[in-house]
């Protein structure tokens, strides 16, 4: 006897069973609406989407992109140059010396009182009579230009040997394994300042280069940079290649028939790019803050080139009389610190397909 | 001569294992293996855990480098020049659903890899339209394609990596446990497909498994393994009745029957002491450690496989 399951056994008034009488079948058409279909995507658009999802990732990418487009408009808008102390008419303003923010020196309020017109002192002025505002926008160019370069050096130098070491693994990874143990017990602080001392003597750049600007002290830290900080990032890059090349995924693709060149292309290098991506977007971070220390310990950029780290320094002397030339750099490095950390962040959780959304 | 789909001939493969002193030892993973694999054929390998199952199914694939012997696919031998071309006829699917798919793939891409590096398809449609077909052979809908394989559960993620192996319609798959990850009601599911795409596609299989019940169901032969050696071959159904060799009944009798009473009734044949130690195995039959009947003879020598009738091979001096 086939048993009807629509028919349920007579109820009870206090029975709280379900009657199966009030609902119907649900049509084809119902049921279609409930395939969550989610549309193709790459594993970067896909990783993008997500980004975008994360309200404090898109909150420092909208900051960056205020810094950076602020560094690259403001010398074009401010009629002063980083190092450049100011003049009315081609004589010095010897009055306007250390200037609040957005004050004129009695000498501007004369020649606007004239019927001239003057660009306002958005951050004040130095003690050498010179716009803080554009030396402050210099210093975040510098700090950023080194921030990047490093990072990359890091980056690119630390992957090739990280991977190879990792891929190939035996005893290359123990010979290259054991150099990256030395590099890492060397005292980088000396390697610097011995570095810029043998470097001021060796190299002579051609006055003019953006490279004599620079000064040999920032050659020295790039150098640095690529001799000493990439043994971490390596590291990194070995272990996570040691842990993703014993996954049974990859034996799979062995056993399908794909080569070592469409393994790490295809399998290796997806898995590890998260921590790619974030240990470089951190060490943009950690490479400003050295460049910044170096500066404040007097082995930066060459002056009259300002960096977020030299001002701060020179600002360390009237910090009693003049604060807010300590807090405008220190404000600079901590949104920019504090912004690229959190859009490490926010690519990390994007780019990682095991933390849900 | 009739020709094997599979013939596997003395297959050895050692792995070095450095001990504390610095010294290397070899560790006889497997160890002069031999059975050959009709077309169309499951032979079931048993065996438990580090007797070197997974290794001789990795080691015809030449995952692994063999030691010694020889791998015959259609009587021609693999080595590592023809191996390339002999990945589009043999194929394996994994033990650990969980590990065994790229996470960084979505399945289109998983399923899609073996067309893409074998070159199977003329143009993107044709590639889709494949996958598809392979994703609907195996019980998955059209719109899985585009998803991580972190969002299925485990049998369909199992699933997945069976359509990769069938991806390039190899006459051969190593199935290396790959129902043993999974729950009971799924293992069913799973087998059951495992089944029905031999029939449809004459597929063999090597299908290696700790689980006798489910070897008996899929198997027309079964192989057990002991510590790298083969000790016992015979006809699916011979072998679950009239078992010869010792390990093979011990391990029967530990087949659980849902009977109470003929739980209660049955014997059941304890071994005692341990595995021995691969690195340092008992001289002549490996298994005369914990074999009740073991006799001086077997101390001396390794017993070779021989017929006793019926094609139902023993490796043991008793008769």
């Amino acid at each position: 006897m086939e048993k009807n399951t629509n028919q349920l056994p007579k109820k009870s008034i206090l029975s709280a069973q379900i009657d199966l009488s009030k609902f119907s079948p649900a049509t084809e058409d119902e049921k279609k609406q409930q395939d969550v279909m989610s549309e193709s995507t790459t594993f970067f658009k896909d990783g993008m989407r997500k980004l975008f999802k994360n309200p404090l990732a898109v909150l420092s990418i909208v900051l960056l992109c205020i810094i950076l487009l602020t560094i690259i408009v403001a010398p074009m808008v401010v009629p002063y140059g980083y190092s450049e102390m100011l003049s009315i008419e081609g004589k010095r303003d010897k009055t306007a010396k250390n200037l609040p923010p957005f004050t004129y020196s009695e000498n501007e309020q004369e020649y606007i009182a004239q019927g001239n017109k003057r660009f306002p002192h958005i951050f004040g002025t130095d003690d050498l009579c010179r716009d803080y505002f554009i030396r402050v926008i210099y210093g975040t160019r510098i700090s950023l230009l080194v921030g990047f370069f490093a990072s990359i050096i890091v980056l690119i130098i630390g992957l090739l040997y990280g991977s190879i070491s990792g891929y190939l693994g035996g005893k290359v990874d123990l010979i290259m394994m054991r150099i990256v143990d030395i590099i890492y017990s060397l005292p980088d602080m000396l390697i610097i300042i011995l570095l810029s001392v043998v470097l001021n003597e060796a190299l002579k750049f051609p006055t003019g280069t953006i490279f004599a600007q620079l000064g040999t002290n920032m050659i020295s830290i790039f150098i640095v940079f690529g001799l000493l900080y990439w043994v971490s990032m390596a590291r990194l890059i070995r272990g996570q290649i040691l842990s993703i090349k014993e996954n049974e995924y990859i034996l799979a693709a062995k056993s399908i028939g794909a080569k070592p060149s469409r393994i790490i292309r295809k399998h290796i290098i997806p898995n590890c790019l998260s921590v790619i991506i974030i240990s470089t977007a951190l060490q943009i971070p950690s490479a400003i803050f050295t460049e910044s220390y170096l500066s404040f310990v007097g082995l930066g950029v060459k002056v009259p080139m300002p960096s977020l780290g030299s001002l701060a320094n020179a600002a360390r002397e009237g910090l009693q009389s003049y604060p807010y030339k300590l807090v405008f750099p220190a404000i600079m490095i901590c949104l920019i610190v504090l912004s690229l950390n959190l859009l490490g962040d926010g690519l990390r959780d994007a780019f990682d397909p095991k933390l849900k959304r | 001569m009739s020709e094997h789909l599979l013939e596997v001939k003395n297959l050895k493969e050692y792995f070095s294992v450095r001990n504390g002193v610095g010294k290397t030892l070899p560790l006889k993973a497997v160890d002069d293996v031999s059975f050959t694999i009709e077309k169309g054929e499951t032979l079931g390998l048993v065996g438990e855990s580090g007797c070197g199952k997974t290794t001789v199914g990795r080691t015809i694939l030449r995952l692994y480098k063999p030691t010694g012997g020889q791998v015959l696919f259609k009587g021609e031998e693999v080595n590592d020049k023809n191996i390339g071309h002999m990945r589009k006829k043999m194929q394996m699917v994994f033990q650990d659903p969980y590990s065994s798919l790229d996470p960084r793939m979505t399945v289109e891409d998983i399923i899609g890899e073996p067309l893409d590096v074998h070159k199977l398809y003329a143009n993107r449609k044709e590639r889709r339209d494949k996958i598809l077909e392979l994703m609907s052979f195996v019980g998955l809908n059209a719109e899985h394609a585009t998803r991580y394989a972190h969002e299925f559960s485990g049998g369909q993620r199992q699933r997945i990596g069976i359509a990769r192996a069938l991806a390039v319609n190899p006459e051969f798959i190593v199935c290396d446990e790959p129902v043993s990850a999974l729950d009971v009601s799924i293992q069913a599911q799973v087998i059951n497909m495992f089944e029905e795409l031999q029939e449809k596609l004459g597929v063999a299989y090597l299908f290696i498994a700790h689980d006798l019940l489910v070897v008996h169901h899929i198997s027309k032969r079964i192989a057990v393994m002991y510590l790298g050696k083969i000790v016992e071959i015979a006809d699916a159904d011979e072998l679950n009745e009239q078992p010869i060799h010792p390990y093979t009944q011990s391990l029967l009798s530990a087949v659980p029957i849902p009977d109470p009473d003929v739980t209660r009734s049955r014997k059941r044949i304890v071994l005692e002491g341990d595995v021995p130690s691969p690195l340092n195995m008992p001289s002549g039959c490996p298994f005369r450690t914990r074999c009740r009947y073991a006799t001086e003879q077997c101390a001396k020598e390794m017993p070779t496989l021989t017929d006793r009738g019926n094609g139902h091979q023993v490796a043991c001096w008793n008769k």
